[in-house]
């Protein structure tokens, strides 16, 4: 097994989050009753005609530019000929031999240091539609919202060794996507996928194993899994001295089991040619510059900044700028509670804690900074308790509104009245005669029973220190 | 004379000084259709009912003091292969028999606009591949000068029905010589414009690198009248050209005296009939005593353009075509056992042998192995024939030849042999090639009383030179008022 490398070639579709389609004004947005998002012309009706989205191209060209790529001057639009019934036009419109960019790279940190995964080439092309199988009826209905919608495609190199690498990658291409705005890439929508292209051979060899693909792979679990078990796969297969097929394969999520689709898919000619419809792409060197100019500050900057900056761990930074919604949820509640500790501690524990619980996307994130920097304040001023913040924060995540208007509703304001305090400090120390002698003995664990006990009666209300200073004041005085 | 004899240019003049009403118009074109629609069959659906509503509405619209356009309330006949609303759009096809398109086509629109009154949509080849329309999956349209001659192709309803004074004009669309060719067979004008002049959008695609809409008319006025009318940028079609709106009959009139003409040696060769040869030669005698300098030039790699040309069509058209799938709508099979099933069956019933062969030489020519010994080789000789036109136009106005080697033959004497109604298009495909303005007018008769065309060719652009120089011919030969079409049967 160990004498094995593992090669691995993605190629990434990430739907652009233009307003509208490539090719008509039709909206692009998720979710819509079946084929209202549609018009003749991304339904194929005779006689229409394609007209570019010149949002599609600039948002390419910012890809290109953020993953180091060469922008082309001159580019095209090509014809991909099939038939299929989610593919109105029997054609998908893309591009072949002249992508709008080329020769990039993307850099991951792996256990031996840096490492540069190439990009081969990134494209525009459009989405093609969606087969609903009829529960009912027995045939199949075709929804044509997503026809048309925007597309590009990131090739790599294999350069990527095993899975670890490849989710590294994924992570940080989906983070770039995100911060330079092209895409939302929320793969349980879809607008994240990825074609897989699996070999293995043994270590120190220099020539590729054959590889197998598989498509349409849209979460990053199910890709390492099926690499993992495609790789294993392959050995065995070649460890019985057999020989790699090379061939489409079908990932079954259900099995973890990848199946050959048996129906020589590579033996598909797709018959490209340039799109007659459509004029070529000529792109000066101003409109690159100036789409150069306007890229946003990518994650290595942000996580060098927070570094210098903020002062955050290497760990800390790392995850913040992964994603551009907690990095940008991260500055901007700092500035609004000028506590940017206490801002991180709540992004590297709790929300990070539930987003992992429920598997959300940071993108789905809720709240606002401003109520994650209201929240902030409110402890730092001491109206809440840290204990009280927590049931803030889950409220945050379910129903969100002003931090403020959670504790006043829920009642949950901090009691920091002395007078108060002292009343319930009074009454569990009645209530408990022998916490007292326990303390007197030495047993600090007792105080940490009596602040317990106050906090109970008050519903986690009371100020915490305010009850310990109080305790300790009043089990000394007697 | 008839209402129904006079060109465009005349009928809106009547119309202008109130001697005639949009209605009486329509309805004497309505008259003829009946009367000569059962020898001709120029059309796939007519209009007779809502055409005349339209034109009582622009007469009262009229009467009110609204302003319509000069054009509003003449009557036009559109190819079946431009989308109109509510109205089939068939591309006299089995595949759309009963297709309704959603929408209009931007030539349909800018009729519309003009309050132009459809008559109905005229017969063609299926999805405009053929040269003589007997590939019409409904009909076999005759031409007017002899009924058992075919009127040409693919646009063969659109000449038939003009030369038989059924439309005072007509649309149609021209891939390979579609408009002119059987504008030539059938006595009248035909202008294909310049690639990118007229918006596409709405036109069912044949080939989209070839394919261009154009007038075909009585005279040469109408053609230049109605170019203005369709013609202009379209947002729509990013193949369209940005240009400044032009008015084509600006300089239809002007002496062409010193003008320069080409006439390729090619054009005149083998294969070209010896009454086209001689009709044409009289032709050039008539330019010559017009003031015009004529020439002999050498096209050479124009013997090329034919292959080329059904290498890039075919190589088109069986993509546009790949959207006929039976699955949204068109023809779909009855019974079928899978989705290849489903496909296999509705293509194969649903589209006539002609455009199978081109889909399948298309798809050949395609296909990884054969893409650059075919395609990509016609698509280099493309760029040769361009060069070569390109060079010729520094140097002359316009280039004159046949424009179809033959006059119209007999019903059934092509249709069974693809390679020499391929050969029917010889002269005019380079044009397309080059995406070159051409027009085809009548220029005589040969012996058996068949009309004979001939063809200018003019350089990216510059429609109004060759509109100038037909337009300068026209009046000298006056063909129309020395010949009409007898509707005979011999």
């Amino acid at each position: 097994m160990n004498e094995y490398e593992i090669v691995i070639g993605l190629e990434v579709h990430a739907e652009l989050s233009t307003k509208t389609k490539i090719f008509c004004s039709c909206p692009t947005s998720f979710g819509a009753e079946p084929n209202t998002h549609t018009c003749p012309i991304c339904m194929a009706m005779p006689g229409t005609l394609p007209v570019l989205n010149e949002k599609v191209v600039e948002y390419a060209v910012k890809a290109g530019l953020a993953t180091n790529c060469e922008i082309s001057r001159n580019s095209k639009n090509d014809r991909k000929n099939y038939f299929y019934p989610d593919l109105p036009k029997s054609y998908q419109i893309s591009q072949f031999d002249k992508p709008l960019c080329e020769h990039g790279y993307v850099e991951i940190e792996t256990e031996q240091g840096k490492k540069k995964i190439r990009i081969l080439r990134i494209h525009i092309e459009e989405d093609a539609g969606k087969l609903n199988h009829d529960e009912f009826g027995g045939g199949s209905l075709v929804d044509l919202n997503r026809a048309g919608v925007p597309l590009i495609e990131i090739v790599s190199e294999p350069d990527l060794r095993g899975v670890q690498e490849v989710d590294k990658y994924l992570k940080k291409l989906k983070s770039i996507l995100e911060y330079i705005e092209v895409s939302d890439c929320k793969m349980q929508e879809g607008s994240l996928r990825a074609d897989v292209n699996v070999s293995v051979r043994k270590k120190g060899e220099t020539a590729f194993g054959t590889r197998t693909e598989m498509k349409n792979m849209n979460s990053f679990r199910s890709i390492t899994r099926a690499i993992e078990y495609e790789a294993n796969r392959q050995i065995d297969v070649l460890e019985d001295g057999g020989e790699i097929e090379q061939e489409t394969l079908r990932w079954d999520e259900v099995s973890g089991k990848t199946f050959s689709m048996r129906d020589k898919e590579d033996a598909q000619d797709y018959r490209y040619f340039p799109d007659p419809d459509l004029v070529a792409i000529k792109l000066s060197d101003e409109y690159i510059e100036q789409i150069q100019n306007n890229l946003p500050e990518l994650p290595e900057s942000r996580k060098r900044r927070y570094l210098e900056e903020y002062h955050l761990t290497e760990k800390d930074a790392n995850i913040i700028s992964s994603s551009k919604y907690l990095a940008d949820l991260f500055e901007e509640a700092s500035k609004i509670s000028n506590n940017p500790k206490a801002v991180n501690n709540w992004i590297i524990s709790d929300i990070s804690r539930i987003l992992n619980e429920t598997e959300m996307d940071p993108v789905e994130i809720p709240f606002d900074s401003k109520q994650l920097g209201e929240l902030v304040i409110l402890i730092d001023k001491g109206t809440i308790s840290s204990s009280i913040a927590k049931k803030v924060l889950v409220e945050l995540f379910e129903n969100p509104r002003s931090p403020e208007e959670i504790i006043k509703e829920k009642g949950w304001i901090q009691i920091s009245d002395e007078g108060a305090i002292k009343e319930v400090v009074l009454k569990v120390l009645s209530e408990n005669p022998q916490s007292i002698v326990d303390y007197k003995a030495g047993k600090d664990r007792a105080l940490g029973f009596l602040v317990g006990q106050a906090m109970k009666q008050t519903k986690g209300q009371a100020n915490p220190q305010m009850l310990n200073k109080m305790f300790i004041e009043e089990m000394q005085k007697s | 004379m008839e209402i129904t004899q006079l060109p465009v240019h005349e009928l809106m003049e009547k119309l202008q000084n109130k001697e005639l009403t949009a209605t009486q118009i329509t309805q004497s074109y309505i008259d003829q259709i009946q009367a000569k629609e059962s020898d001709v069959n120029a059309f796939v659906t007519t209009l007779e009912k809502q055409a005349l509503e339209q034109a009582k509405q622009v007469d009262e619209r009229k009467e009110n003091g609204e302003l319509l356009g000069k054009y509003a309330g003449i009557p036009i006949g559109i190819k079946d292969n431009m989308c109109t609303k509510g109205i089939k759009t068939t591309c006299s096809s089995r595949m759309l028999e009963n297709f309704i398109s959603p929408y209009n086509a931007t030539v349909v629109e800018k009729l519309n606009e003009e309050n132009i009154i459809s008559l109905g949509k005229l017969n063609m080849d299926e999805f405009a591949m053929g040269s003589s329309t007997e590939y019409s999956y409904f009909k076999k349209t005759a031409n007017p000068w002899n009924l058992n001659k075919v009127p040409g192709g693919s646009s063969g309803g659109s000449a038939a029905a003009v030369a038989a004074n059924m439309v005072p004009w007509a649309l149609g669309s021209d891939t390979g010589g579609s408009i002119r060719q059987p504008s030539s067979f059938c006595g009248v004008v035909g202008l294909k414009p310049t690639y990118g002049v007229v918006s596409r959008y709405g036109l069912v695609a044949f080939a989209s690198s070839l394919d261009q809409i154009g007038p075909i008319t009585k005279d040469v006025e109408d053609a230049a009248i109605l170019l203005n009318l369709i013609a202009g940028h379209d947002e729509k079609d990013t193949t369209s050209v940005k240009q400044e709106k032009k008015d084509y009959t600006l300089h239809l009139k002007d002496d062409i005296k010193g003008k320069k003409i080409g006439v390729p040696k090619e054009f005149f060769g083998e294969g070209i009939n010896q009454e086209v040869k001689e009709n044409l030669e009289k032709a050039i005698e008539t330019y010559k005593s017009l003031g015009a300098e004529i020439e002999e030039i050498s096209l050479d790699v124009a013997q090329y353009a034919l292959a080329t040309y059904y290498i890039i069509a075919c190589a088109e058209a069986s993509s546009n075509l790949g959207r006929f799938d039976g699955i949204r709508y068109g023809y779909r099979a009855k019974e079928f056992h899978s989705l290849k099933d489903l496909y296999k069956k509705s293509r194969s019933e649903g589209f006539g042998a002609e455009v199978k062969r081109r889909i399948i030489l298309g798809t050949y020519v395609l296909s990884s192995g054969y893409y650059d010994a075919y395609y990509k080789k016609a698509q280099q000789v493309r760029t040769l024939v361009t060069n070569e036109f390109e060079k010729g136009f520094q140097k002359y106005d316009a280039i004159l030849t046949p424009t179809s080697p033959t006059v119209a033959f007999n019903m059934g004497s092509k249709s069974n042999n693809p390679l020499e109604m391929y050969l029917a298009d010889i002269c005019t495909v380079s044009v397309n090639i080059a995406g070159l303005p051409a027009i085809s007018i009548p220029c005589g008769v040969d012996k058996e009383g068949m009309p004979i065309g001939m063809q200018l060719i003019g350089n990216k652009f510059e429609e109004e030179k060759i509109l100038n120089m037909a337009y300068a011919f026209e009046k000298v030969i006056k063909f129309r008022e020395n010949y009409q079409p007898q509707f005979i049967r011999k």
